[in-house]
């Protein structure tokens, strides 16, 4: 089954600066209980979004007219704790294309990747000239490049390349699946079981 | 050059391994549960595939089990049709489901090792990230997502990049009143919630190895929570104790042949980490959490940090966690007044905890302020309290004993802790809303979560311990 695929993306940046941002607050518990993959989006950052009524809360980003795009930018150690892919159904379904953050728990970088979501890691010091051009323009262009491995804020040509597994590119550049490509060894995993 | 542990069992698993690819990894037993799974059988479905080896996958329901009444219908709709479909999709792919009602029903992480299923070398994976918690029989364990549930469940396999190694030694005598749950706070609030992203963690030193299994099940539980992907504990003849004779244990020959190769489960003595810690037993206190991630973490003594102990970008961060909880920098939490308390959940659900909080409750009662919930981690841990009478040891002090499930952990069942409300909770989790909307939550050990059940208030273990010595 073909993931979404990935390549070049221009956006504006939603910027986000809290560390440790864990998964529980990206989805909380109790919208877990949807037995499809679909809707997520409605309930990203939900106690952050929304007061008790149900009302957007003024103050947070997301309701924030300012500020829009398709990069969603965090603080250090993003999408920690529970292991819950619907974090990343929930910010691919609100419209994100791409999370940037100075570190990112494993579990959740691997489900991002799994869902066409890109996960950027940057350096503190790169995050923060992100952060301090979102501030001083909020529709400060952000050009990221899945071939060539870089993110750019565009009116400054500040840049850095990012790291990604050869093969986790090639599912995002083309489309393919872990599934797939297992399968296609499963004679090695018949072998490996006689063994 | 010798091998770590965890190499020589990753090894032993590896499929395939080709540059530029992560290794193929053989599972050897894939855990199900009810919420990380409808997506996956739905992913099957679509594809066309049926579960590649049913019989190397075991499913419960604990996210969403009620701990009351379990004998009837859960009435909350959402949470029925989950576990609905979990019965629906474990009879359609041919899995066995200890589900609700079932004897071995129970939390992912409890039932594993009681039932003998969890054990030294072996693979395991499940949709939960406390999977880490079988690591304690030496063994490889690590939560995944959906998407890998599905590619386990179509090829028992998993695509995954090998990790760093870390070491973490812990070595000396612990003081009366700190158990394994305060090692763990204690070492992740050394390293932070985030120190051990990136590794695989063998915990190693005398004060580990005097641990009981159900004590290593706890430090290995909470690996995720310092970022871990996982952490793993050589396995010994307390391990070896531990899993004999359980219902799935190996048998005669079978288990000869596996102990065997259980002791040559050990890191070599030349083997090279990516990074080592060392701590002393002697320096940790009972611990508890402050803050809104496991790291935010002190002694009991001790007061919550100053702000200007934080990097300045991270001040604005720790501002807000004691914004949401209700504490200001510098100040003491002895004393501090609490509504809840929660024993529970697959860091501390098991009989040994219930045993050592009934016996330090024994002829005490808890305090008016306070909420008193003890859920056990499994049909089998409830069915033992019983038979041991701690059931009436529980109800005599006002901590009524329920069903098992995850319960308030993650209140994803019926079991919240209301706006505002201070829990002690013996679970893994302290952030925002975890155990309810805008619910505040201190993480500690059984010891101190009952001795604050009965001051009604944040205590320190050791007083009591004390007093209790100087009368007996």
């Amino acid at each position: 089954m073909a993931t979404k695929i990935f390549k070049h993306l221009q956006s504006s940046i939603v910027p986000l600066p809290i560390e440790n941002i864990d998964t529980d607050q990206i989805i909380p518990a109790r919208f877990l209980k949807a037995t499809t993959r679909d809707g997520f989006g409605n309930n990203l950052f939900r106690d952050w979004r929304f007061d008790k009524e149900g009302n957007p809360k003024e103050d947070f980003v997301l309701n924030h007219p300012t500020y829009s795009g398709k990069i969603l930018v965090a603080g250090k150690n993003f999408g920690c704790g529970s292991s819950r892919e619907h974090a990343a159904w929930a910010i691919a379904d609100y419209g994100f294309d791409v999370v940037v953050s100075s570190f990112f728990a494993d579990i959740f970088k691997g489900n991002a990747l799994n869902n066409g979501l890109l996960p950027i890691q940057v350096s503190d010091d790169f995050l923060k000239k992100l952060f301090d051009a979102v501030y001083a323009d909020a529709h400060a262009q952000v050009e990221v490049d899945l071939d060539n491995q870089f993110i750019k804020i565009v009116n400054t040509g500040e840049q850095e390349t990012f790291e990604i597994n050869p093969y986790k590119k090639a599912c995002l550049t083309n489309g393919y699946d872990d599934i797939d490509y297992i399968l296609s060894n499963k004679q090695l995993v018949e072998e490996f079981e006689k063994r | 050059m010798g091998q770590t542990l965890f190499d020589k069992i990753w090894d032993a698993h590896v499929v395939s391994s080709k540059e530029g690819f992560p290794d193929i990894l053989y599972i050897d037993t894939h855990f199900i549960h009810e919420v990380t799974s409808p997506q996956a059988f739905d992913g099957l479905r679509q594809r066309g595939l049926p579960v590649f080896r049913p019989k190397q996958t075991v499913a419960t329901a604990d996210h969403n089990v009620p701990t009351w009444d379990q004998h009837l219908p859960i009435k909350e709709e959402l949470s029925r049709y989950q576990v609905d479909m979990l019965t629906k999709n474990c009879a359609e792919f041919g899995i066995e489901l200890y589900g609700l009602g079932h004897q071995y029903q129970g939390i992912v992480h409890v039932i594993g090792p009681e039932l003998g299923i969890t054990r030294p070398g072996c693979t395991y994976v499940c949709g939960d990230s406390h999977t880490s918690t079988h690591g304690a029989f030496g063994a490889i364990a690590f939560g995944i997502g959906t998407s890998q549930v599905e590619q386990v469940m179509a090829t028992q396999c998993l695509l995954q990049q090998r990790p760093k190694r870390m070491k973490i030694e812990v070595n000396g005598t612990l003081q009366k009143g700190v158990g394994a749950k305060d090692i763990i706070l204690y070492i992740i609030s050394k390293i932070s919630a985030a120190g051990g992203t990136g590794y695989f963690v063998e915990y190693a030193g005398d004060t580990i190895r005097s641990l009981s299994m159900e004590g290593r099940m706890t430090i290995c539980n909470m690996s995720i929570e310092m970022g871990a992907r996982g952490g793993l504990i050589a396995p010994d003849e307390t391990t070896i104790e531990y899993v004999k004779g359980r219902k799935f244990a190996p048998q005669g020959e079978e288990w000869d042949k596996a102990v065997a190769y259980w002791k040559t489960l050990y890191s070599d003595n030349d083997a090279q980490f990516d990074s080592e810690l060392y701590f002393d037993a002697a320096d940790i206190e009972p611990m508890i959490t402050y803050g809104t991630n496991p790291g935010m973490g002190i002694g009991i003594t001790q007061h919550v940090p100053e702000t200007a102990s934080f990097e300045a970008k991270e001040q604005g961060s720790y501002a807000k966690a004691l914004n949401y909880m209700g504490l200001h920098e510098d100040q003491s939490l002895l004393g501090k007044p609490i509504d809840y308390v929660f024993i529970g959940s697959c860091t501390n659900s098991r009989i040994e905890d219930l045993r050592l909080v009934a016996d330090f409750i024994k002829g005490k009662h808890k305090a008016d302020n306070v909420t008193v919930w003890v859920v056990p981690g499994s049909k089998q841990v409830q069915q033992q309290a019983i038979a041991e009478g701690l059931d009436k040891v529980f109800e005599a002090a006002g901590f009524p004993l329920r069903e098992p499930g995850c319960s308030a952990c993650l209140g994803m069942n019926e079991d919240k802790i209301p706006a505002g409300k201070y829990c002690i909770s013996t679970s893994n989790r302290n952030f925002e809303g975890r155990q309810g909307p805008d619910s505040r939550t201190f993480l500690a050990s059984p010891l101190s979560a009952a001795a604050a059940a009965i001051t009604g208030k944040v205590t320190d273990i050791r007083e009591f311990l004390q007093e209790e010595e100087l009368v007996g």
